[in-house]
């Protein structure tokens, strides 16, 4: 048998946090924390290479029942979906411990949670059990909250409990939707099971995938967040600490995107299509209304989580346009948001290690004092609206295109959002770094630090790269993405639109 | 010639990467030459490819550098013909000249080397736009030179009003922006590609509905009218000036604002499917002529007299275009590239001979003391009213000619033409004399100067260009003409007419710059009038139009925004949210009593829970 | 006579009674603490009755279950009384109604 590189994965990250909390001394936490996620990330990038692109199955399989008379067992696997996501998760952790310098009590055990946080995501988009998947949703919930709840901000507990009971709430319906689904399947299967792939075998009525559509997707529609799901996440941004707020942006909220894409979309096809409308409707919602309401965004933090609000939107959109373009863009769009809203976040904690405010107005005129964390904040901030080049520009391109061949009234509407990210992104810009300096105590600040650097350029190259040359991205996504929509196709009578036919305009604007 | 051809982009980016690198280390004026060479060392190689096109010889060719967007039937591909070709030399031949003045202009600039970074950023974007081919590549051009453009706007970002602009200019034009993207979505529906062939030939072969087409070209116009500042979404190019004039020479008056007009030729073949929109495409850009020029008229900014003229002349070009003269237009976008390079570089002339001041009512008399920026400025000042033989003549001579030969209602937007071009020669007339003639109204301490060399010999080759460079297209012979006939197979090109109605029309035209020229120098000889009234102030202020935008867009939609985010949201959304957790907090409230602390309560219960179930089995027949 | 099942479950609901009226009544936690092994023992000798009538093994099986968990319960208990009457000096229970809500 290979060597099992998905459990070790998983298992990596739980064996550095035990290590952090045995080792019993604060000042090797970091250290031993960054090791291991280092460790971690060298085995992502081992599977990234040794994955065949172009198969639209699962690779790497990992397989062993636990306890057949209930068909739960260890089953993880990696396909074009979930690889480039658990590669920008293995990617991210280093990059968020490294900018954890400033925690500063219970260090051992923040490292740790951090980490058994990382194992949990993994374990997420790896696991093909729905109870082993539930498992790791839900465990993963707990480093959270205490990720946000002990070295948060001045409201962590709040925001510490509206994250996890908000959350909770969504996977209590998920974990009924899961049992039900299990044993609801018996008959035609022979037995209950929980495994992904055999689910993908039975065929469901039509009224029972409208309800566990539903119980699924609320959970995913919470942690995406899907307008109007979404109040938790700025009070949990603005409280979390600077990694709790990288993760949560980077990875955390995909999981709900990656949850509608993996399950709902595949063991429930005809109430995926019969749904769209909605979903699209609040897709596009999300889109205008995270961003019209991040333009007056007076807390920084706040204005970034709302932008996300705004970029989940068009991977939603782009999800369920149903179409190759549209979710390839979904998907990339997924790794390109955790790169630049996690830098922007990262950025964001720079200044507030430095400052100690997350208020706009604090600022003004950084840009003359600090001028490369300038630099580095406006290239961001290009990449997030999208600006060609950079990596934010090719998901939006996709999922807009993708999404006019499906819905072309949503995906016009939705095109405004790019408008808009400009807007909020550029006064933003303006308010904190041009003009004269105003606040006196912003006159002595210094500029990037060599582990500031080093927590940037990284994610600057990977921006640029995906941004210029995003063909190697892409095609890895493909052909598992084509395999979802050939299973819609076949399971239901949606035939996803073909381009070139010229249809006429009148068409088009009665839709 | 695949990898000179490639090397006419990297040039300037491989400028760009050393100078963001090291500009700070390179120093003054060594960042400047890096800067300049690259960009010269681009324009020597598109010249020499140029030559097989020049002579007839040589191929339209394509240079794939990788695979790209596969899904959407695109490459990072470059394509060389006429089109293109044109467009380069004019990028870079005056791009170089900037770059060169630049280096003058921006002596003592604590941060000279990061300006040149930003110049080569463009000069790299706007290549990738000329040189795409395909919609994908055009638009990543077409945004980055937003970028260059925004960067370079704010460039000194201290001042509040230029990081204001930089940014108005981008939002403005991210708005047309949304309707290229559309119209891209549109173009790939139909299609399922986005390269210029498969399009070109598809539109060209009847794949098109006229619905369909016209479509696609009104919202190709939105984009291009909000990288060309044309009605409605001009607004952002007068606060353009903030940047520094060089940038405003370059970007804002002889490059990049004419993307649009270049995009609108390029996809001709569209418009000559939509003559709707075509149409559209011409009354939109006659109207913003007019309406520009009546606004420069009252301007006191010098700069922003010819940010002004600008929108003005890139009407002309619209309406050119819109008329399907596309030569014609492509024409008048390099001539007026030259003479309006050749203004703004004079103005900066002016303005940094005058110690920054910008306002013509506190200058005066300048001749005198700038001689060199006086003559060449003049020479532009005389090719932009349209005097024969300079080359603003020929080109405005000729759009003017198609639009009247096209006849019927086209005749109208000639007379608009006609108007603007009297009051063209008007509004320049006025700030020639306002700036060079008169008596001095210089404030206290100002010592004019002439400007170094290095400043002083871009203008006079602009000059030099400004006197020939119509002369590549006259009626007598339209070199210029069969040159780019290749590119534009696909569409009917309309032609100026010939023979007596020509002169005619060239007379008439020329007789409106006169009338023009004279009714200024009349009006300006020898006072400067109070220019107070209602009317003046009216057209000062631009219509009031952009107040108007400001209040309307900016300042509602910020209430708008807020009242959202922070009622709507806030009590709304999250109120309904934090409600249920209030809600769950009160009733627990009143079960809590319940919680008596006695054990023996709660055994209690459980029996009399057990009790009860039993009863109620025994009561239902048994268990 | 014979002793049938009946006999044996009569003596588990007194068993039962007896237990409950011992929680119910006792103020002493130690004493109540017995009373629930009444209870939980009054309930095994219904399973294992009901596993020899109806010649089935899983009613011995059920009960070494609840023997097992008695014995935890027992150990966490006792443990848990004995460090509240070190705290208190007390095992009454009615002393003890710091969850009172």
């Amino acid at each position: 048998m290979d060597f099992p590189i998905l459990s070790a994965l998983i298992a990596l990250p739980v064996a550095g946090g035990l290590g952090v909390l045995l080792v019993r001394r604060d000042e090797l936490a970091l250290p031993l924390s960054i090791t291991s996620s280092l460790v971690t990330l060298g085995g992502a990038v081992w599977l990234l290479f040794e994955f065949e692109s172009g198969e639209a199955g699962f690779q790497f399989v990992e397989k062993s029942t636990w306890h057949e008379p209930w068909g739960v067992g260890w089953h993880l696997g990696v396909d074009g979906i979930s690889l480039l996501l658990v590669v920008l998760t293995a990617f991210l952790f280093p990059i968020a411990l490294l900018a954890s310098t400033s925690v500063t009590h219970r260090v051992r055990q923040y490292m740790a949670s951090m980490l058994f946080l990382q194992a949990g995501i993994t374990g997420v988009f790896l696991a093909l059990d729905l109870l082993v998947f539930f498992i790791f949703w839900e465990a993963m919930l707990v480093p959270m909250y205490f990720i946000i709840g002990i070295w948060g901000d001045e409201r962590r507990i709040h925001a510490a409990v509206k994250f996890f009971l908000y959350t909770a709430f969504g996977s209590a319906l998920m974990f009924a939707g899961i049992l039900s689904l299990g044993f609801l399947v018996s008959d035609q299967l022979g037995g209950p099971t929980f495994d992904f792939v055999e689910l993908l075998g039975a065929d469901l009525t039509r009224t029972a995938q409208f309800w566990l559509f539903g119980a699924f997707g609320l959970s995913f529609a919470i942690k995406v967040p899907i307008f109007p799901f979404h109040t938790w996440l700025p009070d949990a941004h603005v409280e979390a600490p600077t990694a709790g707020s990288v993760i949560l942006a980077g990875v955390l909220l995909k999981l709900g995107a990656y949850g509608l894409l993996r399950f709902n979309l595949t063991l429930f096809p005809e109430a995926s299509v019969d749904l769209v409308p909605v979903l699209a409707v609040l897709a596009v919602i999300g889109i205008l209304y995270g961003a019209i309401v991040a333009i007056v965004q007076t807390d920084i933090k706040r204005l970034v989580a709302y932008s996300s609000v705004s970029h989940l939107g068009f991977v939603v959109l782009g999800v369920f346009a149903l179409t190759t373009q549209g979710l390839q863009g979904g998907v990339i769009q997924m790794v390109n948001h955790g790169l630049t809203t996690g830098l922007l976040f990262l950025l964001v904690g720079m200044i507030y290690e430095r400052r100690h405010t997350r208020e706009i107005s604090e600022f003004g005129g950084l840009a003359s004092v600090m001028p490369l964390f300038a630099g580095a904040f406006l290239f961001t901030a290009f990449a997030s609206i999208g600006l060609p080049g950079l990596n934010g520009f090719v998901g939006e391109f996709f999922v807009l295109i993708g999404s006019y061949l499906s819905l072309p009234g949503y995906a016009v509407a939705a095109a405004f959002g790019v408008v808009l990210a400009a807007v909020y992104l550029l006064w933003a810009y303006q308010r904190m770094f041009t003009g004269e300096i105003t606040v006196e105590a912003n006159r002595g600040l210094g500029d990037l630090n060599l582990r500031e650097k080093v927590i940037i350029v990284p994610m600057a190259v990977l921006i640029v790269f995906l941004g210029v040359y995003p063909k190697p991205a892409l095609d890895i996504i493909e052909p598992s993405v084509d395999a979802v929509l050939e299973r819609i196709e076949e399971k239901t009578d949606y035939v996803v639109p073909e381009f070139g036919s010229t249809t006429d305009i009148a068409v088009e604007v009665g839709e | 010639m695949d990898l000179a051809l490639s090397l006419i982009v990297l040039l300037p980016l491989i400028g760009m990467l050393i100078l963001f690198a090291f500009g700070r280390r390179i120093g003054e004026p060594g960042a400047g030459i890096v800067a300049t060479v690259a960009v010269a060392g681009s324009f020597v190689i598109a010249l020499v490819l140029a030559l097989d096109l020049f002579s007839g010889e040589g191929s339209v060719e394509t240079v794939r550098w990788f695979e790209w967007l596969p899904a959407f039937g695109v490459e990072a591909e470059l394509r060389w013909d006429q089109l293109s070709t044109l467009m380069t030399l004019v990028v870079t031949g005056v791009g170089s000249l900037i770059h060169l003045y630049s280096i003058g202009y921006m002596h003592g600039d604590a941060r000279f080397g990061r300006f040149f970074a930003y110049l080569n950023l463009f000069i790299t974007s706007m290549l990738i736009l000329v040189l795409a081919n395909n919609f994908a590549l055009l638009f990543v051009g077409w945004e980055l030179v937003g970028l260059s453009s925004y960067l370079l706007i704010s460039f000194w970002f201290e001042r509040d009003t230029a990081a204001a602009a930089g940014k108005k200019a981008f939002v403005v034009n991210r708005v047309g922006d949304v309707g290229f993207i559309v119209a891209l979505m549109l173009i790939f529906s139909v299609f399922g590609s986005l390269g210029f062939d498969t399009v070109f030939d598809g539109a060209h072969n009847g794949e098109l509905t006229g619905a369909m087409a016209t479509a696609i070209a009104l919202l190709l116009l939105v984009g291009a009218a909000g990288k060309s500042a044309q009605l409605p979404l001009y607004v952002w190019l007068p606060d353009a000036m903030e940047g520094p004039t060089p940038v405003s020479a370059l970007i804002h008056a002889a490059t990049m604002v004419t993307a649009g007009v270049y995009m609108v030729a390029r996809t001709g073949a569209i418009f000559e499917v939509a003559p709707i929109a075509a149409a559209t495409v011409a009354i939109v850009g006659a109207a913003t002529a007019l309406f520009a020029a009546t606004i420069a008229m009252s301007q006191r900014d010098i700069k922003r007299v010819l940010a002004y003229s600008t929108i003005s002349q890139l009407g002309y070009m619209f309406m050119a275009v819109g008329a399907a003269a596309y030569v014609a237009g492509i024409f008048h976008l390099m001539t007026h590239a030259f003479f309006k390079a050749l203004l703004f570089l004079g103005a900066g002339s002016v303005i940094h001979g005058m110690s920054d001041e910008q306002d013509m009512h506190k200058m005066g008399g300048l001749a005198k003391k700038m001689p060199v920026t006086f003559i060449t400025m003049a020479i532009a000042w005389l090719a932009i009213s349209g005097m024969p033989p300079l080359a603003g003549f020929w080109s405005k001579d000729e759009i003017l000619g198609v639009v009247f030969e096209r006849g019927g209602l086209w005749q109208v937007l000639w007379g608009v033409g006609l108007a603007t071009a009297l009051l063209t020669a008007f509004y320049m007339t006025r700030m020639m004399w306002l700036t060079f003639f008169g008596e001095p109204r210089w404030d206290e301490g100002i010592q004019p100067h002439e400007s170094p060399k290095l400043m002083t010999i871009p203008l006079v080759v602009l000059a030099g260009l400004s006197v020939v460079g119509g002369l590549v297209n006259t009626p007598f012979k339209l070199t210029l003409e069969h040159f780019l006939e290749p590119v534009f197979e696909a569409v009917h090109l309309a032609h100026a007419p010939e023979g007596s109605v020509a002169w005619i029309l060239a007379a008439v035209s020329v007789a409106a710059g006169i009338i023009g020229i004279g009714a200024a120098i009349f009006r300006y000889r020898d006072r400067v009038p109070a220019e107070d009234g209602t009317g003046w102030r009216l057209l000062n202020n631009g219509y009031y139009i952009d107040d108007m935008y400001a209040g309307v867009f900016a300042r509602g939609g910020k209430l708008g925004a807020a009242w959202l985010a922070f009622r709507f949201d806030v009590r709304g959304i999250d109120g309904a949210v934090e409600g249920v957790g209030s809600l769950t907090r009160r009733v627990g409230g009143w079960l809590r009593p319940l919680q008596t602390g006695f054990v023996r309560s709660y055994g209690l219960a459980v029996v009399a829970g057990a009790v009860g179930l039993l009863v109620w089995f025994l009561s239902r027949g048994g268990l | 006579m014979t002793v049938t099942p009946g006999w044996y479950m009569a003596l588990a609901a007194v068993l039962f009674v007896i237990g409950t009226g011992g929680i119910l009544l006792r103020r002493n936690a130690l004493v109540m603490f017995m009373s629930v092994e009444l209870m939980l023992n009054a309930v095994n000798l219904t399973f294992v009755a009901a596993g020899r009538e109806l010649n089935v093994l899983d009613g011995q099986v059920a009960v070494f279950f609840v023997m097992v968990v008695a014995a935890a319960e027992v150990v966490v208990g006792l443990a848990i009384i004995v460090a509240v009457f070190r705290r208190r000096q007390t095992a009454s229970v009615d002393e003890l109604s710091e969850l009172r809500g």
